[in-house]
């Protein structure tokens, strides 16, 4: 950090703004406003460069000092019967406090995002699965599959860092990397530069890339696949692709859940771990889930080690409660199963809570976007700009910690929610 | 505030006190000489009952990316054993991969007042000390995990000076937060990801060119060298292979006499006799082990039931994937820094392989000597979950119960193992050693697992039951750090222990290398990959202790 006149830089700077939470923005403060000045994707940019207005907390619209807002908030949890925590669009210390206020109010716990991360899951619990992580496959890949999910565009610094990287400790002769893309339209712009080879694509609809994976599995085991296309994509170029993995001494294949666009995109998830099970019984090869985005990760691992179970949980009887279906907030929400919804966001003004008749307590960024006031709403910091923090990485491995940049005095999402479970 | 503990039969192995009745004195936290004239402030009779320090679990897999994988695979294991909220206490679930939250009031319930993790990847550090302070209760540490990271291996690939690896091996203590080194397969986890499916003693690097050998002595002396005090904790070549008894004779005759913890020794002790190629190698290795003064052991007792495998094994561990049950597995390749394995396992007492595991462990406990240099583990969850600990404290002090048990489990693993022939009882002063002096001793606890005077006030009281595993299952008190934290078994505050760490000292200018290194090849930046003292800190609910180091050599 360095002072320059009246702004101040900010070096390795974590980015909470999606899964890769690439750590070397560097980022200038003058007063309230930032600027990324260097390495800040099109998310980087949009996170940290919006322009906070003031908030208040409110009740019901009007303007109330902060211990209102969290008295009226404990008031409304009190008496709820099972509320409904979702969004949880937060870091480390805010999801503690989410678990620790949902195991008190006897709540149910459900991300934004369980939804996509529920794919990884099922295929987890039913299969599990082999998998590497963006240090491993930045050194070692040798072949890089996309498959059915446009990750150029949700996570803008993958191709940069991670597949086009300039230096990697294990290609002698810097071996060009093979790039192949399975469904049509992915951005592909980024798979370019020295470090790139062939690039294939397998241009099927995306939602028919389940199609092409299973016929790839299938004439990888050796079994017939009827016709000489699927999906559109002729056969012998996914035979070709087969061979290419085969050959491969460490071959990566990568997919963003929340990105697919087939039908039952488990089934697709555990395709392709199918795939890759069967390349490491002859040479090596792993699955890399990207993601991660708005706290996703940080939501499902700390859920996970203090309840044992990933999100979509339930504490109504004592005790946590597994559920996918059940506990999705969507699902309760359309057979009125609940009376108060807790959101929380702390990133994007976008994350708003589903349009709902229930009474609703937000915790949001100044500036969010909703649609009318909310019962209660509190304005919270930012993790990694207004207040310093933790986030879990796509790979469910890697952590970063999160620095106050100080752009404003938003509480953080654990201490509103620390006084609202002390105020219950 | 000042609590006197009076007349119970004390067990404090550390300062030599083998079952005499004694008062203890606690004042603020810590164990007090006999203060004269001084008003008690709170008096607990414990005439008839036994005193021994906190117990100390000195390899507990409790915090770390790989154990909750292992959470989030096992629903099901998880939906039988439901935790409900109680008025001091937060609801989670046990068993055998259990909520953290779940395990550190459990741990305290069954009288242990520390847990250390011992398979910390640095990449994983930061989750694994959030997992750990998630971990009520007790105090915690962590094992660092070296051997097969890509900086370690170029450096010895290199012939790096061995002053550049120790500052090497001490900056990774100080940038995870740990307490000391643990290997794992060494060099074995990076030869996996260049697709070797196995790494012998003396079999070569695909890529590096290094052996096992040359990672075991480079790392056990640096270790040694910086002043750390527990020896290079290692998870040897050859995991669950029969015949790697013939691996471990090896590796301890290997170390030249340099300081060696060897871990869940049980799945390191297989022969390859028999129809079934599949034997006990119990007697040769406590042979070696007891004439071998450098080496401790622990025995990562296999006891029968549903549990979860997780290791940083990730080589072995997908060699496993055969035996996995339920039919599902984890296996990772991790950050050019190590990987792991996760497979759930339900051993059978029915199963000849699984009985005669279970046979080995308990050979090894009674064959080894020197209870100083054998821990009780059964490398939680990998042989089985910590909660069945009393259990197994019954096996090893009560001969009949442990026939008895004999008779159960699969008749040719029985007639094929020497437990039978061994008539060995554990003593109380052998529990206290093995399950409190000893680990503190070899971890550098100095103020830990022990009653004398300066020590921490961690203390358990046991009623003195015929029925060794009631005992130890139901403490009648629990104190940490003077206050009482368990009554009858059951928790009456929550408290959060320290995290123990030892900082030893070294060459800064390592970290111009580390720098350079991290900005060529990682996703990490060096400045963020450091945990600093205020992420263990968080919010005043944990704390630092920093146990001493020798001077460096």
């Amino acid at each position: 950090m360095s002072d320059v006149g009246s702004a101040i830089e900010f070096d390795h700077v974590p980015c909470p703004f999606c899964g890769l939470l690439c750590d070397d923005l560097k980022v200038v403060r003058t007063r309230v406003t930032l600027k990324v000045a260097r390495n800040g994707c099109s998310k980087a940019i949009a996170g940290f460069e919006r322009v906070l207005p003031t908030a208040s907390p409110q009740i019901g619209g009007r303007n109330v000092r902060l211990n209102e807002a969290v008295a009226e908030a404990a008031s409304m949890i009190r008496k709820s019967s099972s509320p409904l925590y979702g969004g949880l669009a937060t870091d480390v210390g805010g999801m503690r406090s989410v678990m620790s206020l949902a195991d008190h109010s006897r709540g149910v716990v459900d991300h934004a995002f369980s939804e996509s991360v529920g794919f990884n899951m099922k295929v987890l619990q039913s299969a599990g699965w082999i998998m590497s992580t963006l240090t491993e496959t930045r050194n070692r890949a040798d072949v890089v599959v996309i498959v059915g999910s446009d990750v150029h565009t949700l996570h803008p610094r993958f191709f940069e860092r991670i597949v086009c990287a300039e230096t990697s400790m294990f290609d002698k002769a810097n071996k060009p990397r093979t790039v192949v893309f399975v469904g049509e339209g992915l951005d592909q712009s980024a798979a370019t530069g020295p470090r790139v080879g062939d690039v294939i694509t397998l241009p099927c609809a995306l939602d028919r890339v389940d199609e092409v994976v299973s016929a790839l599995l299938a004439r990888m085991r050796g079994n017939p696949v009827a016709g000489d296309s699927v999906a559109g994509v002729p056969l012998l170029a996914i035979e070709d692709v087969g061979k290419k993995l085969n050959d491969a001494d460490y071959s990566v294949l990568v997919w963003a859940p929340a990105g697919l666009q087939t039908h039952d995109s488990d089934l697709t998830i555990h395709a392709v771990s199918d795939v890759v099970r069967l390349l490491n019984k002859t040479t090596r090869a792993a699955g890399l889930s990207l993601g991660g985005d708005e706290g996703a990760t940080t939501s499902t691992s700390v859920c996970g080690w203090q309840s044992g179970f990933p999100t979509r949980v339930s504490y109504a009887t004592g005790a946590p409660d597994y559920d996918p279906l059940a506990n999705a907030i969507p699902n309760r929400l359309a057979s009125n199963e609940a009376d108060l919804l807790v959101w929380i966001a702390s990133y994007s003004p976008d994350l708003v809570p589903p349009d709902t008749g229930l009474p609703t307590i937000v915790l949001g960024p100044p500036g969010m976007n909703l649609p009318g006031s909310p019962a209660v709403f509190i304005p919270v910091g930012t993790p990694g700009i207004d207040h310093s923090g933790q986030l879990i990485r796509c790979d469910s491995v890697v952590s970063l910690p999160l620095r106050n940049l100080g752009r404003s005095n938003n509480p953080s999402v654990a201490s509103v929610l620390s006084a609202i479970e002390a105020a219950l | 505030m000042l609590i006197k503990l009076t007349g119970g039969k004390v067990y404090d192995p550390a300062n030599g006190i083998d079952g005499e009745l004694r008062d203890i004195y606690v004042q603020d936290g810590v164990i007090v000489a006999t203060p004269p004239d001084a008003r008690i402030d709170e008096e607990y009779a414990l005439q008839g009952r036994i005193v021994m320090a906190g117990a100390i679990d000195p390899h507990t897999h409790i915090g770390g990316g790989k154990m909750t994988i292992g959470r989030l695979m096992l629903p099901e294991d998880h939906r039988g054993d439901p935790v409900c909220r109680g008025d001091l206490t937060r609801a989670g679930c046990g068993h055998a991969v259990p909520s953290t939250l779940t395990a550190g009031y459990r741990y305290a319930e069954m009288g242990y007042t520390a847990g250390f993790e011992p398979a910390m990847l640095p990449a994983n550090a930061r989750q694994a000390h959030m997992e750990m302070a998630d971990t009520p209760m007790i105090d915690k540490g962590a094992f660092a995990m070296l051997g097969s990271d890509d900086f370690f291996l170029r450096q010895l690939a290199a012939n790096d000076d061995i002053e550049a690896i120790k500052d090497y091996v001490a900056w990774t203590l100080h940038a995870t937060q740990a307490i000391a080194i643990k290997v794992v397969n060494p060099g074995g986890i990076s030869a996996f990801k260049f697709n070797q499916r196995q790494l012998d003693l003396d079999e070569q690097h695909a890529h590096y060119g290094v052996t096992p050998r040359q990672v075991l002595l480079t790392l056990s002396r640096a270790v040694k060298e910086l002043g750390v005090t527990h020896p290079l904790h290692v998870h040897g070549c050859n995991l669950g292979v029969p015949g790697n008894v013939e691996t471990t004779e090896h590796t301890i005759a290997g170390m030249e006499g340099l300081p060696v913890h060897l871990t869940h020794i049980q799945f390191h002790s297989y022969g390859t006799e028999g129809d079934r190629k599949f034997s006990s190698g119990a007697a040769k290795v406590a042979e070696l082990v007891n004439s071998h003064k450098n080496v401790s052991i622990d025995v990562g007792q296999v006891l029968f039931g549903q549990t979860c495998t997780a290791s940083g094994d990730s080589m072995r561990q997908y060699g496993n994937t055969g035996s996995a049950s339920p039919n599902k597995w984890v296996v990772m390749d991790i950050e050019c820094d190590a990987g792991c394995g996760v497979v759930p396992m339900r051993y059978r007492d029915k199963s000849f392989v699984n009985a005669l595991q279970w046979a080995i462990g308990l050979e090894l406990f009674l064959l080894i000597e020197d209870p100083w240099r054998i821990f009780l583990t059964t490398d939680h969850p990998n042989g089985a979950p910590f909660t069945y600990y009393p259990h197994l404290i019954r096996l090893l002090m009560d001969k009949g119960f442990r026939n008895d048990m004999m008779q159960k489990i699969n008749p040719d693993a029985a007639s094929s193992s020497v437990l039978a022939s061994l008539d060995r009882e554990y003593t109380l002063y052998d529990i206290a050693i093995m399950t409190r002096a000893g680990p503190a001793r070899s971890l550098g606890l100095k103020d830990r697992g022990h009653l004398g005077v300066g020590a921490t006030a961690d203390i358990t009281v046991y009623e003195d039951l015929a029925d060794r595993e009631a005992m130890f299952a139901t403490p009648v008190f629990v104190f940490k750090n003077g206050e009482l934290i368990v009554k009858s078994g059951k928790i009456v505050k929550v408290v959060q222990g320290a995290t123990h760490v030892a900082r030893p000292d070294y060459d800064k200018g390592i970290e111009k290398s580390l720098r350079s290194y991290f900005e060529r090849f990682h996703t990490v930046g060096f400045d963020n990959f450091s945990l600093s003292d205020e992420e263990i800190i968080t919010h005043g609910y944990g704390s630092l202790v920093i146990q001493p180091t020798a001077a460096r050599v």
